[in-house]
């Protein structure tokens, strides 16, 4: 599915700062019932969000309105778990265009590049300084540039480079998934499996 | 250099190497199911395409499905839409698809094994992460996202970075009451719920060679528990065995030249890995987790430790609060609501055998809500014909039909807030098994025992 052009995204951001962070927390298995794309964004961290009664958790960072922004800052190892591409799908219906973390689960990382969620991963310690600038100052920005591969906080001006493939970023940049790709592949693919075994 | 059974399976599927880039990867099998198929099938249809090789994709209905009364329509209006849609999806596109009441339904990762459909030397996907599971015959397989899901529906392949490579290798003789389920937490314990992110883990070493398949199965489906892309067992004649004579296995020529192929993977000898990890199986007891990701993992008999380092501090305690457990707590006797025997990690028969073996002759505590859900309609009959239900029905326990059920709580079968479950599944996440219930994973011998007595026992306090 095309998705809108990633360039550079200068934003606040949500903190997030719990380890572990898994899909079922993410987005709970009882909201994968829909047969589209919409509207998962309504459901995003639902459990920690609302409380059984439907109110809010006013404690939980995306309920306070000191939070806002397009960047989701979150702690070590996030998005572990299920392969449900419906947390990722949850993220960007909810806003966010990036997330930032010191470790990415591999499924949901491959999730994020296809759908259009840049999955930023920094040092413990740059993200640590990531989480105190935005406790100093939630309206502090941040600024993500895809072309050079960096992340900056904006205050101090203290820029980190992040990994992307080549390939990866030019899909990003354009809005382009794999499958724009692999449709002019199919005469290779098909010559290919020809000459299997099975 | 020599090559490991992974680099053997996995180069062999590479179409093209994209530099900076990842590898296109021919995929042999892929299983859908009704929960992340229908957004990738409204892919195909926006982009007008067909799906390439219909042939190699198979279809059931298994995540969101009742457990009891399949044969009426699904009650659940959104869960019934779900299955209704990879219905049509599938007769549109000329897809195999087991649905309920289908003698070959069931779990996934369950009806490729038993149909022959898993073999080695092959790729296999699927849209759920215990994908890893059919890694135990010496295929590649992992789980992937929807946006995939589609890719290989619509060319067969995916696009994909080569991950590194692990070898866990386990030598000596397990203790009697220690099953692959214990073997498998307890390495994932070892190395933390994230310790393997970034590679594919093959399992080496006498352990796994004296396991059965079933076993290796449950092994590797707890691969990306720690983070693994998938995990693999090199293929020996207790693979072939099980595969012989299975509806979509090679059969007469096909099936000689078949081994004579599947003989040739394994790790050569001179092959090198990117990470090693070696333990003893002396070492290994009956495990439990006792908090909230499967790394949180503890011996049976041991007492939940004090948060270290390593998992930091303030997550260690949210997990705790959660389960409502202190630091130095005992697991053992800590009393217990449900216990679930299922799922594609121990719903095969040998889990109900092992689970019926230790009930035999006893009754079910009557604290204990127990659910029992054969992972297919297969396992389901054999339970039958092997006499396992007249046991189970004198101990006082109740058989489901087939299903993930209470392994991901998106059908009716949740544990309510609050309660305690020990549970045969892969995950212990916060809500995972229903919003705010508490999961304990842990063997079938020890969901066994603890449903006789209502509270955490250790199997082997139970004569
Ligand atoms: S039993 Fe659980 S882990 Fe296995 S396929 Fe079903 S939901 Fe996924």
């Amino acid at each position: 599915m095309a998705y809108d052009k990633f360039n550079i995204l200068n934003s606040t951001a949500v903190p997030l700062n719990i380890d572990n962070v898994d899909t079922d927390q993410i987005i709970p298995a009882r909201f994968l019932k829909a047969t589209e794309r919409k509207g998962f964004g309504d459901n995003l961290f639902r459990d920690w969000r609302y409380n059984s009664d439907d109110s809010l958790v006013d404690t939980f960072p995306l309920n306070n309105k000191k939070y806002r922004g397009k960047i989701l800052i979150a702690g070590k190892n996030f998005g572990c778990g299920s392969s449900r591409e419906h947390a990722v799908w949850a993220i960007y219906d909810y806003g966010f265009r990036a997330v930032v973390s010191s470790f990415f689960a591999d499924i949901f990382k491959n999730n994020c590049l296809n759908i259009g969620v840049l999955p930023i991963q920094v040092s413990e310690s740059f993200l640590a300084e990531i989480f105190s600038e935005i406790d100093k100052n939630s309206k502090s920005n941040f600024e993500i540039n895809l072309e050079n591969q960096n992340f900056k906080i904006v205050s101090s001006g203290k820029k980190k480079k992040f990994e992307i493939s080549t390939y990866k970023k030019s899909n990003m940049s354009n809005g382009f998934d794999d499958i724009d790709y692999l449709i002019n592949k199919k005469d290779q693919i098909s010559a290919f499996a020809n000459k299997l075994r099975y | 250099m020599g090559k490991t059974l992974f680099d053997k399976v996995w180069d062999s599927h590479v179409i093209e190497r994209i530099e900076d880039g990842p590898d296109v990867l021919f995929i042999d099998k892929h299983f859908i199911h009704e929960v992340t198929s229908p957004v990738a099938f409204v892919g195909l249809k926006n982009r007008n395409l067909k799906v390439m090789y219909p042939e190699r994709t198979f279809a059931t209905a298994d995540h969101n499905t009742p457990t009891v009364n399949q044969h009426l329509p699904i009650k659940d209006r959104l869960s019934a839409m779900q299955v209704k849609a990879l219905e049509k999806n599938c007769n549109e596109h000329g897809i195999d698809f087991w649905g309920l009441g289908h003698k070959k339904n069931g779990i996934v990762h369950v009806i490729g094994p038993e149909n022959g459909i898993t073999q080695p030397g092959l790729t296999i996907v699927c849209g759920d992460s215990h994908t890893s599971t059919h890694g135990a015959f010496g295929a590649i397989a992992f789980g992937i996202g929807t946006s995939e899901v589609e890719m290989v529906l619509a060319c067969q392949t995916i696009m994909q970075q080569k991950p590194m490579k692990m070898k866990i290798n386990i030598d000596g003789r397990l203790s009697s009451n220690v099953t692959p389920k214990d073997v498998a937490i307890y390495i994932i314990s070892k190395l933390s719920s994230s310790g393997a992110t970034g590679y594919f883990v093959e399992y080496a070493g006498s352990v796994f060679k004296e396991m059965s398949m079933e076993g290796r199965m449950t092994v590797c489906n707890l691969s990306i528990e720690m983070g693994a892309r998938g995990g693999m067992i090199a293929p020996d004649e207790k693979t072939f065995e099980y595969i012989k004579g299975r509806e979509y296995a090679p059969k007469e020529a096909k099936w000689d030249r078949a081994v004579s192929f599947w003989e040739t993977l394994k790790t050569d000898k001179d092959a090198t890995f990117d990470k090693e990890y070696n333990f003893k199986a002396e070492d290994i007891e009956p495990m439990i987790t006792y908090g909230t990701n499967p790394g949180m993992a503890i011996p049976i008999s041991k007492s939940i430790p004090e948060a270290n380092k390593s998992e930091s501090k303030s997550s260690y305690k949210k997990a705790l609060k959660y389960m409502e457990f202190n630091e130095g707590d005992k697991m053992i006797g800590k009393k217990i609501d449900y216990v679930f025997l299922g799922s594609c990690t121990n719903g095969r028969i040998e889990d109900f055998r092992t689970f019926a073996s230790l009930i035999k002759g006893k009754k079910k505590s009557d604290n204990i809500n127990a659910w029992l859900v054969p992972g297919s309609h297969k396992v389901l009959k054999s339970i039958r014909d092997e006499g396992i239900l007249d046991i189970l029905t004198e101990s006082g326990f109740k058989l489901r039909e087939p299903g993930c059920s209470a392994c991901l709580a998106m059908n009716d079968d949740k544990i309510p807030k609050g309660k305690y479950a020990v549970s045969t599944t892969n995950r212990n996440f916060e809500g995972r098994q229903g919003p705010g219930a508490r999961t304990l994973l842990a063997s079938p011998l020890v969901a066994a025992a603890t449903a006789i007595t209502g509270e955490i026992t250790d199997p082997r306090d139970i004569i």
